[in-house]
This record gives structure tokens, C-alpha cells and sequence, in this order.
């Protein structure tokens, strides 16, 4: 569709860093009015930022802006707002206890008097449902809607406000199938009333179905962009993940597992609000071997590690460990766990892993706290934990070599080495760890490596879930795919390549 | 929180705040006539330069070291226990009752571990209460506690008015204990080893609240139920994934608060005045919370603050005294000051404070969040 | 039971439940904007030592009123300045208004007026009587009903009138304008608030002005129409009483009203049911009674009695953040 109108959303050249990261790295993307256009790529790949700096959560280092052909400056949301540009998170904004109709009027009443302004609101919403096709009871509280009403209720805060320009940030990650159904058939009726829709998302199904251009990103880049008719899922999938340093790396020569050290069967998971997290996820992890969940953060991986380790129980499943069973209710907890030679490497160092008020020496012994060299009768022994501590820093190369100094003022990668520390320190058998690199220096990552190929080589179950697919190629022997809830599936090292890998992370071929 | 060092939270902090707070109160005394200057020297002089005045400062101290350190205890549990009042209310009574009912027939060395451990147990039933509360039923611990405190006057007018007065008598209290229910007075102790000390109030408890304070500093600092304790104050998330059961841990952090709580009796009851009456606490639990944030939480911290806090309580009965116009209740104003600033204005005064340290230092390597607690 | 012992049953309850609806309302405005109120006790006090003071010395009603709220707006707004402009702990600030205000008023009465720390009683004229005096002595008149109209609901004062008169007006407020919806969702979800454009500081410390006034009211009446002077402690747990009841009545202005009134009725029926064998359970000992609004209250807490659900931003400092 040749457009001489111009663009609705041009931004050129935009730089944007965090530190020493670069979350956008010379970014230009142009929408065309009254179109659907996918941003797409994996985690980390620059297009949530990009969308922050269009809604004025963020400023660009360098770069322009412009809306329908306008220049613009866009320092809060609220400029965004009044050129046009409407936002619909992830996590949504709402106030439970209200109703629908409130929640859409507030902060722009037109009258001071409640039951004049709800006239007035209602009226125009009632029009504006009726020609997007969007239906939501306006006078239920929002606590009693399905996630799928709450999720059109923000869409339609945008169109209350005057959006024309509508930016929805991976939309479907809480929706079921009907509901995304539904949702498709709303944004299809959006723009054919003029509408131009921004859609965040790594599903590459719905980009197909749904949008009319895409844009590719790979770290902090456009790699393409692409009119749907050209691409197909397997291109995108393939340029979404790229090159990669170790695909298709061949497995590691003299490599033998043992036996089945944990087995998980058929868990599921569904959460306060009735999304299914975890949909009838089998694994098992075999002595020996280092096995890489990858995929794109959401999926279920979270809750994958949580119900392994104890902290979440499932809803359905079965759990063999050590040669002990657990099925819920009577679902594992952490300190079996431990006990069971089970360590855990969490995904959040900050609430999890360490307590951050505690000095070194006291999150070196967090969860092991019952441990004969620790303590006896009740009474903590504080040389001998402080000289393990001591042992752990000079193991693992945590630095400063300090052990009174408080867990927090410790940088990432120290903290990092130091929870490796302890839960390598007690040679266990099975070994999960979550994004066992998030936020550590290049210096530690290798070491990182190192130390759990040396588990492995001791013999070791080990799972690492990562949202970097680096990672996973660099450590895994077999890799198992998440997507939507479920293991996609399963490829030995060595045929993994960027197309099967990509069809599996984004859906494709499920 | 804020960007200062270590030391600054911990010892300077606390310092500034209490300054602020003095300097509020002494306004207020400029304010009704009074010479601020004057009025400090004479509480000064009141709280350390007799004996006796010393003797009246620790004995208040003691009580404070009590309910201090029942508020620490509970906030390095993560939460904050303004029961402190109504937790003394019924260890009291728990300690009073044994003694009515045993001093006849028990000797000393019995009954008064008897009525220390039921003052303790009194004290330790009457916060967890809240605590099971807060733990399995969510319900808020700052309203339950200020509820129980309500409830538990009650019960004691209730047990003093129906049951315990002694027939035909009019005043509230109880008939006095057997002599075996008595703490001696630390002058009687000195008096046998031939050292001549003036009467007062203070007692043997005084020996009792430094062993607690030691004993809070061990179990916190040194025992794995301590670390426990403390790590689902500081972070439940970790507490978590380490096995910890948050909810074990809320129902004791408040049993021990109350317990500790509940030996204010000892010192007021057993120490002092023989019997059981109404007032007995008459405050000292919203004192503990004063004591508990200038001391930031920590045993030797709070006993200073006991004695500071004792200091102001015994030297302001002295301004009182002979100072006209002047009431005892300048000290319960102060102690008011000082909550506001050392507690809830420390976000206000950090960071000025934080700017003026940054005047006097050179750029060091401290960066990050200083170490220290919650308030 | 006789019509008399009704009416002047309902006389008292009326009487004591004032001030507890003052600063149940007030509490509730505060924690609806997702403030917590523990210092309503010292607020009143404070307003009532102000109400005493300024009316003794100026021998004017206005003044007084005019000083009570004054004082109790300037201690809102102290709260305010420790937790909403910064992040101070809501409870600690609210605990300490409470000790500052017992010692602030013993100081100063006893500096100001050397009475032992109360104030001199003021003039009638200065006090709050009776508003339709004519109106009730000719119900009391009436056979039948004479003590119920006359005395239990026409011979109040201003203040009583006022009181019951606000919880509908907050009722309204709340409700049915912008204002009340908007301070309903910062309690809530202050971030959503935010996002939408409208000041959370703002709508909190307009919250805690009202806050004030009304507390204000509350004092003045324990000094204006109840005692006529200020005595140490004169509020004796009524603020923590208005504080369960607000509870109690689930943040609610209507329900709040029936909790006061619940524990208005209990505090009235204390002192006459002392000494009094009630059939089945003998003497009911008038501790008990005192204590049942708290009792109460703690097992609406713990779940035993329904739910009461706070505002769920209650308590928490709200900070811009990403």
C-alpha cells in the first residue's frame, strides 16, 4: 500500500544506554498510518525501551520523533497522551474496587458531580464501543472482570483519552486462545477505523495473522522490517534469533549421563486470576549433563523453577527426587529439598537468593543455616561460618574479601559468584539456576561457566533456565523450549539451529 | 533508604535526632516562661548527681530496658508492636497473682523465679495472640496490639476491683505479698556488704534487665532461631526460599516480645511496691517504642536510651520539683519529640544530614545503601 | 422497659457517640486516601486543650472552635509532612503524635492557667447548648413518647446535629463527587492515580486537612458542650475507640456511624448496668462491657465476622517509580 500521507510514528536514529548497556543502538522504525505493525525479537532486544521512549517513560540519548509528520518532544506520558499515543502494559492500571466506567473517567471527570459526569462518559463510551465492537459491562467493579475485560477496559482508557496511535505490549500474554481471538477481531476493527496499532510481541503467529508490517530486533538493532506478505515464520524466526556464536555447537566429546537424579511429570500450574502458567510439563534431568530451558521470559519458566524447588506447589503433577515422591498437596518445600541434595541458584537475587541487610557471612549460610558445622543445639557458630565464608570468597573469587560487609553493597557479579558459592559449596546433586548471569560482569560470566561445566563433569544434574539464548547454546548438552506454558521442545546441541530454535521460542511450530 | 555511611545511621542519626527533639521541647519551654538552660541543668543534676539520683534513673531504666527491647525484638521480626503497654498490664498480673497465691508458702528463691516466669508467660500469651493473628489471619498487628492494650486495663481493673481487693478496703490494689515475693532493693544488698547507699526503688531487677539485654543481643546475634527471626524481618522473599516459615516466626517475634514485656512486673511489682495496683505501667510500653528507635534496635543501644529516657523520667520529677510551674509532663512531651524525629522524621532529616557529612568529606567509596534496619 | 430509660439511654448514646463520629470520619477520610490514622487521640486532645484555652481566654465560641481545628489541621499536616511528602512510617508519626500531645497540653495548661493542667471552665455563653431548647421542653411534654423526643433526639446541641449531619455529607462526598472518587483509587492504587494525571500529595493532604477540621470538631465538643473545661487526658482512649469503629464499619461512613453509635450505646449502658443482675448471666461486670468495642473489633479483624478489608494502599509511602 504505497503511502504519500506521512508516517503516524517516525523515530529516527535513536541511541539510548543504561549504563553500560545499550538498549538501543541507532533505531529507526517508521508506522504507517492506520496500520498494524509488529515489533518483534527476543528478551533484550531493544523494543520495549523503544516503545518506553515513544510514551515519554524514558528520553533518548539522540534520535527524533516524529507524530503525523509533526516533531515532537515527549518528556512524560502525558505529552505522549496529548499527541495521540495511548499505552497498553503489561501489568494493567486499575483500581479494583471501582467499576469500569470509573476507572475510564478518572482524572478526566468532566464534572465535578459524579452522576453528571457519568452521564456524560457513559454516552461517549457507549458510542466508542459500539464502533470498535469492544463490549465490557461498564458497571462491573473491575475485580469481578475476566483478564480479558480488564485488558479491552485499558484499551478503551486509551480511546476515552483520544488515542489515535495505540501501542499494546505483548497483549496476549494473559489471554486464552478465545480471548486472543476476540482481541484480534477488536484490533482488526481498530484499524479499519484509522487506528494505527504498535504491537509488542514474540509470537510470531499472531504477527502473521495480525499485523501488516514488522520490524525485527536483535540487540539493541533493527535487523529487518519487512510488509507481512514478504515474510513468513520461519524468516522472521531465523532473523530473530540471528547468528549465534555456539549454534549447532557439536555435543562435548566423551560426554556420558548417568542415571535420572529428578523427574518431573505433568505439572501444571494456574495462577490467582486463572491463566495457566504451566501446562503438562514433563522433564527429567539425568547425573552428568547440563540441560538449557530457553525461551522468552513469561512462558512459565519462573513457575517451572518455582515448583521444582519447592516454593510454588502445582496444581497437578508428580516429582521424583532422591528416590522420593511428591504429589500435591504434600508437594516438596525447601528445606527438603536441600536435605535432598537439590540446590537452587534463584532467578532474583534480591529477594530470594541473599538478604540484602545481612553481612556476607550470614547470607553465605542462608538455607543452611541447620547444618552441623553451622550450628549445634541452636547456637550458630560464628568462626566456622565466617571461616567458610572465607573458603567461599577465595573459591570463587568474590570480591572485596570482605565477610562483615552487607550483602547489598556487593556488586552483581559478587553476589552472583557468592550465592554460587553456597550452593555449589555443598556438592549437590542437582543443581537449578536462573538467569545465572543477569546483571554479572564479563569477567565473571566465564568463571561462572566454568564452574558449572565442572559440575557437570563431577557428575551433577544441572538445569539452567536463561532468557539469553547465548547462554544456553554455550552450556546446555540438550535444550528444552518453553513457550506459552509448555516444553515446545526438546533438541540435543547439536541440531540446534537458529531456524528450529526460533519456530520453537516464538510458537511457530507448535 | 538514604547514603549514609554506616556509622552516621547507627550513632550520628539518632544524635541529630534527639538534638531536633530537644530543641522542639525546649522551645516549648521558652515558650511557657521557663530558661530551656536551667531547666537542663537541674534535670541533669536531678538524674546523675546523687545517689539516690542515679539509683531513681536506673530503676526507671530498668523498666524501659524491658519494654525496649520487647519492641526490638519484634521489629527485627518485621513488625512493630505497640502492645507493649497491655503485654506489662498482664505479666504484671501474671506475676501479682503467683505471688497472692504462693509467696505464703514458697520460699524466695522459688517464688521469684515462679513470678518472673509467669509475669514472662502472662506477658508472651497476650502477644501471641496478635501475632497468631496477624500470622494466620492477616489481621493487622498495630490495631490488634492497640486493641489488647484497651482489653487488658480492663481485665485488670476487672481481677484488682472484683476479686483481689481485700474486703471492705476502697483504693485498688491487692493485699501485699509475702515477704519471699520481694526483690530486695540494690541499698538492702549494698547495706550487707557494709556499703551505705540511699533508699530508693531501685532493685535487683536492674541485675534482671541487663541480663536481658544480653540475653536479646545472644538469641538475635547467636542463635540460629535468631537469624531465623531476623531473616524473615529483612526479607520474607529469602526467608522463604531458605525453608524459613514466615508465619512460625511472626507468632515469635511477638511471644518473646511479650515476654519480655511482661517482666516490667518484676520491677515495678516485685521491686517496689509489694502488691499488685492499677498503675503500675502507666505508659512505659510507648516509652519502649521511644527507647527501641533511638536505640536503633540493638541491646546496648537501647539500654543507653533506657538510661537516657530514665535520666529525663528522674530529672524531670526533680525540675518538677523545684521548678515552678513545671510538670513531669515536659518529659512525656520530649519523649513524644523524639519518637516523631528519630522515628518517623528520619527521612526528613537523613538527607540533610547526608549533604551536610557530604560537605565534610571528600568523595569516598561509599556508595549504595547504608547497612542499617527499618524504623 | 420504660419510655423514660429509653429516651435518656438514647440521650447518652447520642452524647458520647459525637466525638466518636467526629473522628471516625476523620479517620476514615485520612485511610480512605490510604493514610493511616493512629493519632486521632492526640489530635483531639490537642484540639480540646485548643477549644479550652482559646475559649477561656477569649470568651468567644468561634475562637475556640476556630483554635481547635487550627491545631488539629497543623498536626494533620505534621503527619503529612513525615509520610506523604516523605516516607516516613504512618504509625510511628501517628504514635508519637499521641505521647506529644499528653505532654504539649499538661505543659502548657498547667504554664498557662496553673489549675493542675486543666483550663478554666468557660462561660455559658461561650458554651454549645442545647439547640432547640423550646422545641424539645414542649416534647417533653408529649405522653408516651415525651423522654424519647425531648430528651433523646431534641435536645441536643449544634455539634450532635452537626455530627450526624456529616456522615451523609461524607457519604455524598465520597460517592457521588470527583473528589471522593479520586481519593477512593489513590487508596487503592495510588500508581494508577498517578498515571492518570492527578496529584497523589495533593489528594492526601486534602484528605488529611478535612482530617483535621474534623478532629478539630471533635475536641472542641468534648470542651464546648460536654465538660465546659479541658482536663489532663480528658479523651481517655476515645480516639482509638473512634479508630475500631471506623474499622469496624469497614471504612465506611454509614457503617461507621452504627459502629459509633454500637460503642456509644455500649459506654452509656456500662454505667448503668453496674450492679444490675441481668437474667441467665448475673452481674455483668461493667469491665466487660468497656472492653467489648475492642474485643469487637478484634474479632472482625480476625475474620470471624465477616471481612473487613482495608484500603489496599493503606500504610504504604507512595513513591514515583517505574
Amino acid at each position: 500500500m504505497a503511502e504519500p500521507a506521512a508516517p503516524a510514528v517516525r523515530m529516527t536514529g535513536i541511541h539510548k544506554h543504561f549504563g553500560a548497556v545499550v538498549a538501543n543502538a541507532d533505531v529507526s522504525l517508521s508506522v504507517a498510518s492506520g496500520t498494524v505493525h509488529g515489533i518483534v525479537g527476543e528478551n533484550g532486544a531493544g523494543k520495549s525501551t523503544l516503545m518506553s521512549i515513544l510514551y515519554g517513560f524514558y528520553t533518548a540519548d539522540s534520535g527524533q520523533i516524529e507524530v503525523f509528520g509533526q516533531a515532537a518532544a515527549i518528556r512524560n506520558a502525558d505529552d505522549a497522551i496529548a499527541l495521540g499515543i495511548g499505552m497498553v502494559h503489561q501489568h494493567f492500571m486499575l483500581v479494583d474496587t471501582l467499576t469500569a466506567l470509573e476507572n475510564v473517567m478518572l482524572g478526566a471527570e468532566p464534572h465535578w458531580l459524579l452522576h453528571r459526569a457519568d452521564a456524560q462518559v457513559r454516552s461517549k463510551l457507549n458510542a466508542l464501543m459500539l464502533s470498535t465492537g469492544l463490549q465490557i459491562p461498564l458497571d462491573s467493579l473491575v475485580a469481578d472482570l475476566p483478564v480479558g475485560d480488564r485488558q479491552r477496559l485499558e484499551i478503551l482508557k486509551t480511546l476515552y483519552r483520544g488515542a489515535k496511535i495505540l501501542i499494546l505490549d505483548e497483549p496476549t500474554a494473559v489471554l486464552t486462545p478465545q480471548e486472543t481471538t476476540q482481541l484480534f477481531g477488536v484490533l482488526k476493527r481498530l484499524r479499519e477505523q484509522g487506528t494505527t496499532l504498535i504491537l509488542i510481541t514474540h509470537k510470531l503467529k499472531e504477527v502473521m495473522a495480525l499485523c501488516d508490517v514488522v520490524t525485527v530486533m536483535r540487540a539493541g538493532q533493527v535487523v529487518a522490517e519487512v510488509p507481512i506478505a514478504e515474510a513468513s515464520i520461519e524468516s522472521l524466526a531465523q532473523a530473530m534469533v540471528g547468528r549465534k556464536v555456539h549454534m549447532g555447537r557439536s555435543a562435548e566429546a566423551a560426554h556420558q549421563t548417568g542415571a535420572v537424579l529428578l523427574r518431573a511429570e505433568h505439572l501444571s500450574v494456574t495462577d490467582g486470576l486463572g491463566v495457566q502458567r504451566l501446562q503438562d510439563v514433563s522433564l527429567s534431568l539425568c547425573a552428568g549433563e547440563i540441560v538449557g530451558v530457553a525461551g522468552v521470559s513469561g512462558n512459565g519458566q519462573s513457575e517451572l523453577m518455582d515448583v521444582l524447588t519447592g516454593l510454588l506447589t502445582p496444581n497437578q503433577g508428580q516429582l521424583q527426587l532422591e528416590g522420593r515422591d511428591f504429589t500435591p498437596p504434600n508437594w516438596l518445600d525447601p528445606s527438603q529439598a536441600r536435605a535432598l541434595g537439590l540446590a537452587h541458584v534463584p532467578e532474583d537475587r534480591h529477594a530470594r537468593a541473599l538478604v540484602m541487610a545481612f553481612a556476607a557471612w550470614e547470607s553465605a549460610v542462608l538455607g543452611y543455616d541447620d547444618l552441623p558445622e553451622y550450628s549445634s543445639s541452636g547456637w550458630m557458630n560464628h568462626t566456622h561460618m565466617r571461616q567458610a565464608t572465607t573458603n567461599m570468597m577465595e573459591r570463587f573469587d568474590v570480591r572485596p574479601r570482605d565477610t562483615e560487609l552487607p550483602s547489598s553493597k556487593f556488586s552483581g557479579g559478587n553476589q552472583q559468584k557468592l550465592v554460587l558459592a553456597r550452593e555449589l559449596g555443598r556438592a549437590p546433586k542437582v543443581l537449578l539456576v536462573g538467569q545465572p548471569t543477569r546483571g554479572v560482569d564479563i569477567g565473571a560470566i566465564e568463571f561462572i561457566y566454568t564452574q558449572l561445566r565442572a559440575l557437570r563433569q563431577a557428575g551433577c544434574a544441572v538445569l539452567v533456565v536463561s532468557s539469553e539464548l547465548d547462554e544456553i547454546l554455550a552450556l546446555s548438552d540438550r535444550v528444552l523450549v518453553m513457550n506459552q506454558g509448555r516444553i515446545a521442545g526438546e533438541l540435543p546441541i547439536a541440531q540446534c539451529t537458529e531456524a528450529a530454535l526460533g519456530l520453537l521460542m516464538t510458537g511457530g511450530s507448535a | 533508604m538514604n547514603t549514609l555511611p554506616r556509622w552516621a545511621d547507627l550513632v550520628l542519626l539518632p544524635a541529630v535526632s534527639l538534638l531536633v527533639a530537644l530543641l522542639a521541647a525546649g522551645g516549648v519551654v521558652a515558650l511557657v516562661g521557663q530558661d530551656p538552660w536551667e531547666v537542663i541543668q537541674v534535670l541533669v543534676h536531678g538524674a546523675f548527681g546523687t545517689a539516690r539520683g542515679v539509683s531513681y534513673t536506673l530503676y526507671y531504666a530498668t523498666t524501659f530496658v524491658f519494654t525496649g527491647l520487647a519492641v526490638a525484638v519484634a521489629f527485627h521480626g518485621g513488625l512493630f508492636n505497640i502492645g507493649g503497654e497491655g503485654q506489662a498490664v498482664i505479666g504484671g498480673l501474671g506475676t501479682g497473682l503467683v505471688a497472692l497465691w504462693w509467696s505464703a508458702f514458697l520460699p524466695s528463691w522459688l517464688m521469684l523465679p515462679i513470678m518472673m516466669l509467669s509475669g514472662a508467660l502472662f506477658g508472651m500469651a497476650w502477644a501471641a495472640v496478635p501475632g497468631y493473628l496477624q500470622a494466620y489471619r492477616g489481621s493487622h498487628v498495630v490495631i490488634t496490639t492497640i486493641m489488647f492494650n484497651f482489653i487488658a486495663s480492663t481485665v485488670l481493673v476487672y481481677v484488682l476491683v472484683n476479686h483481689l481487693r481485700p474486703k471492705g478496703s476502697m483504693s485498688v490494689e491487692s493485699e501485699m505479698f509475702a515477704e519471699s515475693a520481694n526483690l530486695p532493693g540494690v541499698h538492702e544488698v549494698l547495706g550487707h556488704i557494709g556499703i551505705d547507699w540511699p533508699s530508693s526503688p531501685l532493685n535487683l531487677s536492674v541485675l534482671l534487665a541487663a541480663l536481658a539485654a544480653v540475653a536479646v543481643y545472644l538469641f538475635l546475634w547467636r542463635t540460629r532461631a535468631g537469624y531465623r527471626l531476623r531473616a524473615v524481618g529483612s526479607s520474607p522473599g529469602a526467608a522463604e526460599y531458605a525453608g524459613i516459615k514466615s508465619r512460625h516466626q511472626v507468632v515469635m517475634a511477638m511471644a518473646i516480645s511479650g515476654a519480655l514485656a511482661g517482666l516490667v512486673g518484676m520491677n515495678e511489682i516485685a521491686g517496689v511496691s509489694g502488691k499488685l495496683m492499677l498503675e503500675f505501667v502507666s505508659g512505659a510500653g510507648f516509652t519502649g517504642i521511644a527507647v527501641a528507635l533511638m536505640g536503633r534496635n540493638h541491646p546496648l543501644g537501647i539500654v543507653l536510651a533506657s538510661l537516657l529516657f530514665g535520666a529525663l523520667f528522674q530529672g524531670g520529677a526533680e525540675v518538677a520539683f523545684e521548678v515552678q510551674g513545671f510538670s513531669r509532663d515536659m518529659v512525656v512531651m520530649l519523649q513524644g519529640f523524639i519518637v516523631l524525629f528519630s522515628g518517623a522524621m528520619t527521612y526528613v532529616i537523613a538527607p540533610q544530614l547526608a549533604r551536610v557529612l557530604g560537605w565534610f568529606s571528600k568523595p569516598l567509596t561509599s556508595q549504595g545503601k547504608a547497612g542499617a534496619t527499618h524504623g | 422497659m420504660d419510655e423514660a430509660l429509653i429516651g435518656s439511654m438514647l440521650a447518652s448514646t447520642l452524647r458520647v457517640s459525637t466525638p466518636l463520629i467526629f473522628c471516625a470520619l476523620a479517620g476514615l477520610l485520612s485511610e480512605r486516601s490510604g493514610v493511616v490514622d493512629i493519632g486521632l487521640e492526640g489530635k483531639m486532645l490537642l484540639a480540646a486543650f485548643a477549644a479550652g484555652a482559646a475559649g477561656a481566654t477569649w470568651d468567644s465560641t468561634w475562637l475556640a472552635l476556630l483554635a481547635a481545628i487550627g491545631v488539629a489541621v497543623s498536626m494533620s499536616w505534621v503527619h503529612g509532612l513525615a509520610c506523604v511528602s516523605h516516607r516516613g512510617d504512618q504509625v510511628v508519626s501517628g504514635v508519637a503524635i499521641n505521647i506529644i500531645a499528653v505532654g504539649l497540653t499538661a505543659v502548657l495548661g498547667a504554664a498557662w492557667f496553673h489549675q493542675g493542667g486543666q483550663t478554666p471552665p468557660v462561660s455559658d455563653a461561650v458554651r454549645i447548648s442545647a439547640l432547640m431548647p423550646g422545641l424539645a421542653e414542649a416534647a417533653r411534654g408529649l405522653p408516651g413518647l415525651g423522654t424519647v423526643l425531648g430528651d433523646g433526639i431534641l435536645g441536643h446541641n449544634a455539634l450532635v446535629y452537626l455530627a450526624l449531619g456529616l456522615v451523609p455529607l461524607v457519604w455524598w462526598t465520597l460517592f457521588r463527587t470527583r473528589f471522593g472518587l479520586r481519593l477512593r483509587a489513590v487508596g487503592e492504587n495510588p500508581q494508577m492515580v498517578d498515571a492518570a494525571g492527578v496529584s497523589v500529595m495533593r489528594l492526601r493532604y486534602t484528605a488529611l486537612t478535612l482530617n483535621g477540621i474534623l478532629c478539630g470538631l471533635a475536641g472542641s465538643y468534648l470542651v464546648l458542650a460536654q465538660s465546659a473545661s479541658f482536663s489532663q487526658n480528658m479523651t481517655a482512649g476515645r480516639g482509638f475507640m473512634a479508630l475500631a469503629a471506623l474499622i469496624f464499619g469497614r471504612w465506611h461512613p454509614v457503617k461507621a456511624l452504627w459502629a459509633c453509635l454500637l460503642f456509644g450505646f455500649l459506654d452509656a449502658a456500662a454505667i448503668r448496668l453496674q450492679g444490675v443482675h441481668l437474667p441467665g448471666v448475673g452481674e455483668v461486670p461493667v469491665q466487660a462491657i468497656q472492653a467489648l468495642p475492642y474485643v469487637l473489633t478484634v474479632v472482625l479483624l480476625a475474620g470471624f465476622i465477616g471481612k473487613s478489608v482495608a484500603p489496599q494502599s493503606l500504610g504504604i509511602p507512595y513513591s514515583k517509580e517505574r
